[in-house]
């Protein structure tokens, strides 16, 4: 909430629990309340098509906190304002694991974020859900390519719009070493193998990774692999893969990750700033790119968001410090696109929480949310021209660009046990000296019947 | 998510609290008033069932029940929705990384109450009746005040790595390299990162040992440890002849603790490596297989192990306090 609106959703509250309390107060007075606020912070005709909800609460649990929450807040602070909704945000650190206690439990949320499409089925598939209101659903295919919105789907029930993005196809990269070393932004794998051999033979391992992040530890790793099968394999074969047809150790996989093998298990290549191939395993993803910054590493593969973790100072540009670039294709003609991002979906079906949820769907939330910071939306009818840097205005480029194949971080697809378990801990192994063939059984053992 | 603490936005739950605080005064008082109605005559038996009643419930809501449904679990699919029969329990002793959280759940188990044992009474004899022995127990028993997670993330720093040439953050390394080595990975190599693990719970746990086994060494009576130095037994034979087996009671509490608090350890192992690199221990395990993975049925599988080997512990103990109490 911001400041501005907080006195008068204090009192909005205060009113709706004294109501509560004395069953039959009267229940003029919140009603003022709230209209009360709205001359000072301005105009609510954008806003009237989603009705009044004076004095009902819809709550939304995710896993998205501190100062991006704020965020959040701050951009939806003007619909609740003037439709007298209180939005009651909880985020959490152990999203994955509590979203279930809590619905067993019976404390559902009205609203939740999910990171991962492979989770939102699950909770689909045990009935726990509420579709998408036809509202939803019209704001969600006129937003989003068809691929959003198939993994927002169940069965042929559409559930969940999606609601930020990114784009997990980047290798970054420093501009100016590219400019002293005459290095230049490849446009092929080939190009971008060659380019690796020739830092290289110039002294500098060209490439640094970490994948270290607690309990969570691999998942870089697996969005490597990810990325180089939607090369090696197409878009296609990748569905299939997530959805088991393809098994886990096929000889096409193992190919993938030995692919991957030639970059992150190459001694001559990895980890430029930390040391042996070893290092990647205890090296925090967030750390993970920043020998770019003191020249001893100069390619890091890592999406869109790793802009937030550059030390202070280092600018952001096309001509600045850092910057990133797609990680290319075989050929120039196909862009594959790996990429991640939420889903809203509904737990509950009052008109407030339909409302919000519709709000949430549309262009003028992500324009109003990356007017406030740094935010990317695969929404086509968003405004780019609002983007806060470069990064995310190359995001939503190469997020509409026709030419795009996307799709989703296929680990978020995949059954937790796989997805958000065994997947992450074999990549670690396999960092670690395992070799593909027994990761790769090891992981497909361990998918779910 | 704003830190503020808003009175208006509490209410609701503390009305909450209030009723329930009133709600359970007013069963007590009802329970007191009719356990005094109860005449003369009944007083032993039915009070005491009136009594017991409460605490009997709780612990079948809390304890009983929800034992069973893990165990009925324990026997059905990851989605609750078949039964397996056997699989879980199958999986759990077949399948080679589930055999490594075994493993290493041995290790631990063995390892840990040995050391934490042997190092607590080897400290407590040295700093028995010397000039500085309640700043010596102070400094060992302090990381007793520090939580698991914390310990852990302070282990944590202690075994950090940075490559070589360049500014060591881990202690560990740094001493490594300042006498000419490499710097290490610790916690990478199996199984020799699980014991950099069990350091960290016997750095916690040495204190409450010393604590222990050195009020029980001060309990011994004077005229024994007396009359064993008047017939001229050496530093030796008073420790193992006549210091150890007055306290053996003692040395069995703490074992015994320690067993049961290792073969529950959860939070080092998570804060530390997350299970990665094989360190990962049963109770780590069921919490990820449960809870993290949607794998219900085996993590109820790897709760009834884990209940298995506690029972046996927990009976062993309840054995010897009957016995010592009757002897």
């Amino acid at each position: 909430m911001s400041i501005l609106t907080r006195p008068a959703r204090v009192a909005l509250v205060a009113g709706a629990v004294s109501l509560t309390l004395v069953a039959a107060a009267c229940g003029g007075s919140d009603n003022e309340n709230t209209t009360g606020g709205q001359p000072a912070s301005g105009d609510c005709a954008p806003f009237e098509k989603y009705g009044k909800h004076d004095g009902k609460t819809v709550s939304i649990y995710s896993p998205i906190r501190d100062a991006e929450a704020d965020l959040f807040e701050d951009t939806w602070a003007k619909f609740a304002e003037c439709t007298g909704i209180d939005i009651s945000y909880e985020g959490t650190g152990e999203f994955e694991a509590q979203i279930q206690v809590r619905v067993d439990g019976g404390d559902a949320p009205d609203l939740a974020f999910f990171p991962q499409p492979g989770l939102l089925k699950r909770f689909a598939d045990a009935g726990k859900l509420k579709p998408a209101p036809d509202k939803v659903k019209t704001a969600a295919t006129e937003g989003w390519t068809e691929a959003w919105i198939d993994y927002g789907t169940v069965d042929g029930t559409f559930y969940a719009a999606p609601l930020g993005a990114s784009v997990k196809s980047f290798v970054w990269y420093s501009p100016k070493m590219f400019q002293e070393k005459g290095y230049e932004v490849p446009k092929t794998w080939d190009d971008l193998i060659a380019l690796s051999d020739k830092i290289a033979a110039d002294g500098v391992k060209p490439w640094c990774a970490g994948i270290e992040s607690g309990e969570a530890t691999g998942w870089p790793a697996t969005d490597w692999l990810e990325d180089v099968l939607l090369r090696e394999i197409g878009p296609d074969e990748y569905d299939k893969w997530i959805s088991h047809e393809l098994k886990f150790n096929d000889p096409k996989i193992a190919a993938g990750l030995d692919r991957v093998g030639s970059i992150l298990k190459n001694d001559k290549y990895v980890n430029g700033g930390y040391g042996p191939v070893s290092s990647i395993a205890s090296t925090a993803f967030q750390e993970g790119g920043v020998p770019i910054t003191a020249g001893t590493c100069a390619l890091h593969r890592q999406a869109s968001f790793y802009a937030n973790f550059w030390p202070d100072g280092t600018k952001v540009a096309e001509d600045g410090d850092v910057f990133a670039f797609y990680l290319p294709g075989d050929d120039e003609n196909s862009k594959p696109v790996l990429g991640a991002g939420e889903f809203v979906a509904s737990f509950d079906d009052r008109p407030e929480v339909q409302a919000l949820q519709e709000y949430l769907a549309t262009p003028d939330f992500a324009n109003a949310r990356m007017k406030l910071s740094t935010y990317v939306s695969a929404n086509k009818g968003v405004d780019i021209s609002l983007a806060q840097n470069p990064i995310d205005r190359l995001s939503m480029e190469i997020l509409r660009d026709p030419q795009t194949v996307f799709r989703f971080d296929g680990s978020d697809l995949m059954p937790a046990a796989v997805g958000s378990g065994t997947f992450w801990k074999g990549m670690t192994d396999w960092i670690n000296g395992k070799d593909t063939q027994s990761t790769l059984d090891f992981i497909e053992q361990s998918w779910p019947q | 998510m704003r830190l503020q603490f808003d009175f208006a936005e509490e209410l609701p739950k503390l009305a909450q609290l209030g009723i329930g605080i009133a709600l359970f005064l007013a069963i007590v008082g009802i329970m007191l008033l009719a356990v005094d109605r109860v005449p003369m005559k009944q007083r032993a038996r039915l009070p005491a069932a009136i009594l017991l009643t409460p605490a009997l419930v709780l612990l079948a809501i809390g304890l009983v029940i929800p034992a069973i449904r893990t165990t009925v679990l324990s026997f059905r699919s990851g989605d609750r929705q078949n039964w397996v029969g056997l699989d879980n329990y199958t999986w759990m002793f077949t399948q080679p990384e589930a055999v490594i959280v075994l493993r290493n759940t041995l290790i631990w188990v063995v390892l840990t109450p040995l050391l934490v044992t042997a190092i607590g009474l080897l400290y407590a004899t040295i700093v028995d009746n010397t000039r500085f022995e309640r700043l010596a127990k102070s400094l060992v028993f302090l990381p007793m005040a520090i939580s698991f997670v914390g310990a852990g993330i302070i282990w944590k720093f202690v075994y950090a790595y940075r490559p070589p040439g360049a500014e060591q953050i881990g202690l560990l390394n740094e001493i490594v390299v300042s006498l000419g080595g490499e710097p290490r990975q610790w916690l990478l190599n199996a199984p020799a990162n699980t014991l950099f693990l069990i350091v960290v719970l016997v750095w916690i746990q040495a204190g409450f040992a010393t604590v222990v086994l050195s009020a029980a060494i001060k309990g011994i009576p004077a005229e024994i440890v007396e009359a064993a130095r008047l017939d001229g037994a050496s530093p030796m034979q008073m420790f193992f002849r006549v210091t150890l087996p007055s306290i053996r009671p003692a040395v069995i509490v703490v074992l015994v603790t320690q067993c049961i608090g290792t073969l529950k350890l959860f939070d080092i192992v998570r804060t530390m490596t997350g299970g990665q690199f094989e360190t990962s221990v049963i109770a780590n395990e069921m919490y990820n297989q449960a809870f993290r993975y949607g794998e219900t049925g085996r993590g109820a599988a790897l709760a009834v192990f884990l209940f298995v080997l506690v029972v046996p512990i927990v009976f062993y103990q309840v054995r010897t306090l009957r016995q010592r109490r009757e002897a």
